[in-house]
């Protein structure tokens, strides 16, 4: 074995870096690198010196400074006194709820849509189909407008309640006007308080019993559901339980809710506006609409390929062993066509969270609203403004598709 | 013209190569063209008409500084900016002059670095309510819906107004001048706010301007006037002292109809020094003797102009009131030309 | 014998059969009412069929073509169709249509987009259709300085000479190549265009200008406006954003763990975060990363940023397609003994580009309706446009049929787009099943 030498030891030249294999894929790596700290250093230094010229320096205490401005919809308590950060905390708040109100609805439609296009029915089927083609082919801004527009033209303002030329529908418990939505609210007459959280904000301490109570009920229901599940394994007979379960159900809830004191509050029209119940503002439910109908409609051709993509032997093996159609339904096709459903689904939701950011266009006080639109104007402060911005929209962006990815791998076909 | 075609051009395709940042009035002298920032379209004040031609009071001046240092009215090219892009737009230099109802405050004057040349118009911001909800002064609105043009000084006056009063409101901030006046017709707003002279043009635009009527409260003294960058002078004075030209030819008499016939000499000579026909005060400015003549000839005195966009005679009627000339008991006053 | 016989002699003749299995009554049988709850679903949607067409019919035509300002409209309706009929007022498009579609640009100079657009389509045509001869990918490439020329206008030097740095690049690497090396060819074929579009580019273009001054007017990009500039913003995007995208998701799949991480970062980011932030930096804060007193065209900026945004999609399109392919592939592109590159290009992206179709074709379609956005950053979109025609005194208030025209324009392109990559699809498909 002796008799093989050693390959002769190359020395090391310098044209080895552009021509050896071993060395070329180090060097255009060193030579990129470098390009781009170069690239970005230029950048960063021609934008410290143009912001130094302008005197404003990139600082981000201005955030602590009160905002003077005021945000009509704020789910923590916030005046013109409170600072721009915590105007920008509103608006993030503002930005989470239309993003979760959108997704689910979107999801919801989209689903029924995708199905319902599906469907045997030619009628049913081509207005589905025209519907989506509608929804998919024209821009989003547009239906932002034109559902906003729609939404003041045609519901009828306050002052036509005065006059009787509306009325407030459901029992007087409901005003539809073209500044929003007035429902009851519910209103807890042995209120238990609220929680400071680090003073920043308040979490109602009823709020917090009834969802504490709703989870430990529906936990036990679920315990019994086992219990049974386990006696009819093991001997055949399943124990009538379902009372039981409704009984865990609702009892608690009911008598939490008694305990409590809660009643509902009915808007009534005083002064200008109607006072008291919620109002869902005009510019809220005419995004919502409007990114829920665009959204589902990309949902649901993503549903229908999913569907589609579930051969036809698995609906009609399932069929053979008797399952009945919502057993097929529920059982083979839903779980395989999610497979194929979920990626794109991610990528919608990704997409109708950073479309909320058009809310700018009817007024909704969203980040963009308040961090670049409000926060901006008066101070003047476009990078840090923006810097935070992009930040704000990365996080939450991260987080949902490293959500949704988690889930995906967790129900993903297992290969081995 | 060819030639800052070409440059244009090469703009366009990237090719823009750093232009030496010496004076401005150097810059607008080698360009042959003064770039001047206006609003995207406020009735009177900017709008394109349906050729792309600029026209209004803020624009008149543009053409006034741009006939002062090039002689020709006609070599402005404006940049509509947002209430979100104006002050980038002065800052980084894409526009030379900034003639677009900015509010004159302490912090854009301090703290943005700009320079504000004087004060063409006195504003001041307003309510305008409909007639049937039956509200005779601003102090009666507690409660009320607010329609609100954001991206100016309005939020913060608002804010300020309800609750030094100790009073509430619904804030509904609107983008657009035409979303807001569809949002108040359609009542999805009680009351709308903005500069008094905002809400005159707007009120001109309604079907039936009777049934609206704009309050008597003036929450905020908004003092609209161009904005220069700070730090640049001899830019500043030019444009300062443009404004006051067309100032003081109003107050001494000088209209685009007899300048002319003024230019030949008078007894007066402070309108000879305007005029250049006594003294050298282009000289100093580092403009020609011509350049008050030139810039009133362009659309005529403060007076004039006021008129011509703004004034009684046309669709938004403002009274000149504040706007009047000191002797007729107004705020518009004019330093001498000595 | 008898002649009862129970064997038919002759053939009954054909019955038609029952009225409920053939013709339009099975089919809407069928299709219509096969079962009950699919019964109530007809039902429901001739109900919603009736509401949406008994509001939309009346107010389309019982409409006014011809009127200067919305008042006219109401009564030449009002006198039309009795006084409480309520139609649409078409006069608004008539009035602006001009506007709407080439916003501020000169109307003498019309022809210019016009003739800019025709060209555009015979440009893409050989991309298109595989029918055209392949010769006519020459006009595809020139296109872009035509496109440049007619719709900027200026001199014609300048995208003369730019154009001829592309021309220098192949001429450079014949001359350097032989001399010193493919390797140093290669350097050369980069940097002598670069270096010429740097330094020599202008004033050479200048320069021929001053001599023969052959050129047409020059048009501001302020005075682009309505579809023109959506279409001039889209097609800028979609064309630089193919080839960035290529080239980052390549990034992306590449084993040289720096270039693949500064992929990722770039593709990410973009992705993370919305379009209308990044207009926000287009329209404020580009011009601070630049050297003191440059300034950039807004419109340059936006379509920099557009461009951007589509590339970092397009990326993870064309990723999606290079994953799919089978590794057997790749593997056969190494056995042949073909370079990276060539691998790639003559293996690899035609099928990576052929899989991920829809997808290329569903980020233009994107791409065009994102267009729309940059009506809040103030430029003069048909969206933006529509704002400005509202602050016109004739037409205060009017709002339905300029949404309608606007959204009725990008639907038709937009569905045009969307039916395109279906065809191409169905044609593309090789594997026979």
């Amino acid at each position: 074995m002796s008799a093989f030498t050693d390959p002769p030891k190359e020395s090391f030249r310098l044209g080895m870096l552009i021509y050896d294999t071993r060395y070329r894929s180090m060097t255009i790596q060193i030579v990129a690198l470098i390009a781009f700290l170069a690239g970005a250093a230029w950048l960063v230094n021609n934008a410290a010196n143009n912001l130094a010229a302008l005197g404003k320096p990139l600082q981000f205490s201005f955030l602590w400074e009160p905002s003077g401005y005021d945000i009509n919809q704020r789910l923590i308590e916030y005046n013109s006194q409170s600072p721009h950060i915590r105007a920008a905390f509103v608006g993030l708040i503002n930005t989470l709820i239309i993003a979760v109100m959108g997704c689910t609805t979107a999801t919801i439609l989209g689903v029924v849509i995708g199905v319902l296009r599906l469907s045997k029915n030619w009628l049913v089927s081509k207005l589905m189909t025209v519907y989506i083609e509608t929804f998919r082919n024209v821009p989003v801004l547009l239906w932002i407008v034109f559902t906003m527009a729609i939404f003041i033209e045609t519901m009828p303002a306050p002052r036509e309640f005065r006059s009787g030329a509306a009325t407030m529908k459901l029992f007087d418990s409901v005003a539809f006007t073209n500044r929003g939505f007035y429902i009851p609210e519910p209103l807890f007459s042995n209120s238990l308080g609220n929680i400071d959280v680090f003073g920043i904000f308040k979490i109602s301490n009823d709020l917090l019993a009834v969802i504490a109570v709703l989870v430990v009920s529906f936990l036990l229901q679920r315990a019994v559901k086992r219990r049974a599940d386990k006696i009819q394994e093991a001997t055949g007979i399943r124990p009538v339980t379902w009372w039981q379960r409704v009984g865990l159900m609702f009892i608690p809830i009911v008598v939490l809710l008694y305990v409590l004191g809660f009643h509902l509050g009915y808007p009534e029209l005083k002064g200008f506006n109607f006072k008291g119940g919620i109002h869902l503002r005009n510019s809220l439910i005419s995004l919502w609409i409007a990114l829920s109908l665009y959204t589902a409609a990309f949902i649901a051709e993503a549903v229908r390929a999913g569907i589609m993509a579930v051969s036809k032997g698995q609906s009609e093996a399932a069929f053979a062993l008797g399952l009945t159609a919502s057993q097929t339904m529920n059982l083979v096709i839903l779980p395989q066509a999610l497979r194929v459903i979920i990626p794109p689904l991610i990528s919608q939701y990704l997409n109708l969270t950073k479309n909320s950011s058009l809310a700018i266009a009817v007024g909704y006080m969203d980040i963009t609203g308040t961090l670049a639109g409000i926060t901006l104007n008066q101070t003047g402060r476009e990078m840090e403004t923006l810097i935070l911005l992009m930040l704000v929209y990365l996080t939450i962006s991260l987080s949902i598709s490293s959500v949704m990815n988690w889930y995906n791998n967790a129900v993903k076909l297992k290969e081995r | 013209m060819k030639k800052s075609a070409f440059f244009g051009a090469l703009t366009v395709a990237g090719f823009a190569a750093a232009m030496a940042s010496a004076g401005t009035l150097d810059d607008v002298k080698a360009k042959g063209f003064l770039q001047c920032g206006v609003s995207t379209g406020l009735v009177g004040f900017a709008a394109p008409d349906s050729n792309g031609n600029w026209a209004g009071f803020d624009v008149s001046l543009c053409r006034a500084v741009a006939a002062a240092v090039l002689g020709d009215p006609q070599a402005v090219k404006f940049t509509p900016t947002t209430g979100k892009t104006r002050f980038t737009a002065l800052a980084s230099g894409e526009v030379d002059m900034l003639a677009r109802n900015t509010t004159w405050t302490f912090s854009r004057d301090v703290d943005l670095k700009f320079t504000f040349d004087g004060i063409n118009y006195y504003d001041g911001q307003g309510f305008m309510v409909p007639k049937s909800l039956g509200v005779s002064s601003a102090k009666e609105l507690d409660g009320a819906t607010v329609c609100i043009q954001t991206g100016t000084t309005t939020e913060l006056n608002l804010a300020d107004f309800f609750r030094a009063n100790k009073m509430k409101y619904e804030p509904v901030p609107i983008e657009t001048n035409a979303e807001a006046r569809q949002q108040f017709l359609a009542g999805a707003c009680d009351v709308y706010t903005t500069d008094r002279s905002g809400l005159a043009a707007t009120r001109a635009t309604f079907e039936n301007p009777d049934n609206y009527v704009v309050l008597p409260e003036v929450i905020s003294k908004e003092p609209l006037g161009p904005l220069t960058r700070q730090g640049d002078d001899q830019w500043s004075d030019i444009v300062r002292w443009t404004l006051n030209a067309l100032i003081s030819a109003e107050e001494l008499g000088i209209t685009s109809a007899n300048i002319d016939e003024l230019a030949k000499g008078t007894n007066n000579p402070e309108i000879n020094r305007i005029l250049g026909t006594e003294g050298n005060l282009g000289g100093m400015l580092g403009l020609d003797k011509k350049w008050a003549y030139n810039a009133i000839k362009a659309g005529g005195n403060y007076g004039e102009i006021f008129e011509k966009y703004i004034g009684e005679k046309t669709a938004i009627g403002l009274s000149r009131g504040l706007n009047a000339q000191w002797k007729d008991g107004g705020l518009i006053y004019s330093p001498p030309f000595r | 014998m008898s002649d009862v016989a129970y064997v038919r002699t002759e053939m009954v003749p054909e019955k038609a059969p029952p009225a409920s299995q053939v013709g339009p009554i099975k089919w809407v049988r069928e299709n219509l009412f096969p079962d009950i709850p699919n019964s109530v679903l007809t039902i429901l949607a001739l109900y919603f069929l009736y509401l949406a067409l008994s509001a939309l019919l009346p107010w389309i035509f019982h409409s006014a073509v011809h009127a200067n300002s919305l008042n006219e409209c109401r009564e030449i309706i009002r006198e039309a169709y009795g006084p409480d009929a309520v139609g649409a007022c078409w006069g608004v498009i008539v009035d602006r249509w001009h506007q709407l579609l080439f916003g501020f640009y000169p109307q003498d100079m019309y022809w210019r987009p016009v003739t800019a657009f025709v060209l555009l389509l015979v440009a893409l045509s050989p991309v298109l259709f595989s029918q055209v001869p392949r010769k006519m990918l020459m006009f595809t490439a020139v296109y872009p300085f035509i496109m440049y020329f007619l719709l900027w206008g200026g001199s014609i030097w300048l995208p003369l000479s730019v154009m001829f740095g592309f021309v220098l690049a192949p001429i450079s690497h014949k001359i350097v190549a032989p001399l010193a090396g493919n390797l140093a060819g290669v350097i050369a074929g980069f940097a002598v265009p670069i270096l010429w579009w740097g330094l020599a580019a202008g004033p050479v273009a200048e320069y021929l200008h001053s001599v023969a001054p052959v050129g047409i007017e020059y048009i501001e990009s302020a005075k682009f406006g309505g579809f023109m500039l959506s279409i001039t913003i889209g097609i800028t995007g979609i064309a630089l954003s193919l080839p960035l995208g290529i080239v980052l998701a390549l990034g992306r799949r590449s084993d040289l763990l720096i270039i693949k991480s500064l992929s990722i970062g770039f593709i990410e980011f973009i992705r993370g975060v919305p379009l209308i932030t990044l207009l926000f930096v287009a329209s404020t804060l580009l011009n601070y990363f630049l050297p003191p007193g440059t300034t950039f065209d807004i419109i340059l900026r936006v379509m920099i940023m557009v461009t951007l945004f589509s590339a970092a999609y397009m990326a993870e399109v064309i990723r999606g397609g290079l994953a799919a392919l089978p590794k057997g592939q790749y593997e056969a592109a190494d056995a042949l003994g073909l370079d990276y590159w060539k691998a790639q290009r003559l293996i690899i992206m035609p099928q990576a580009l052929k899989i991920s179709i829809p997808g290329i074709v569903g980020t233009f379609i994107g791409l065009f309706k994102d267009t729309t956005l940059v009506s809040i950053i103030g430029l003069m979109d048909p969206l933006g446009l529509s704002n400005a025609i509202r602050a016109d005194q004739a037409w205060n208030g009017i709002l339905w049929e300029l949404y309608a025209f606007i959204a009725a324009m990008f639907w038709i392109v937009c569905f045009s787009m969307s039916r395109y990559s279906m065809y191409l699809e169905r044609k593309l498909q090789t594997d026979h099943r």
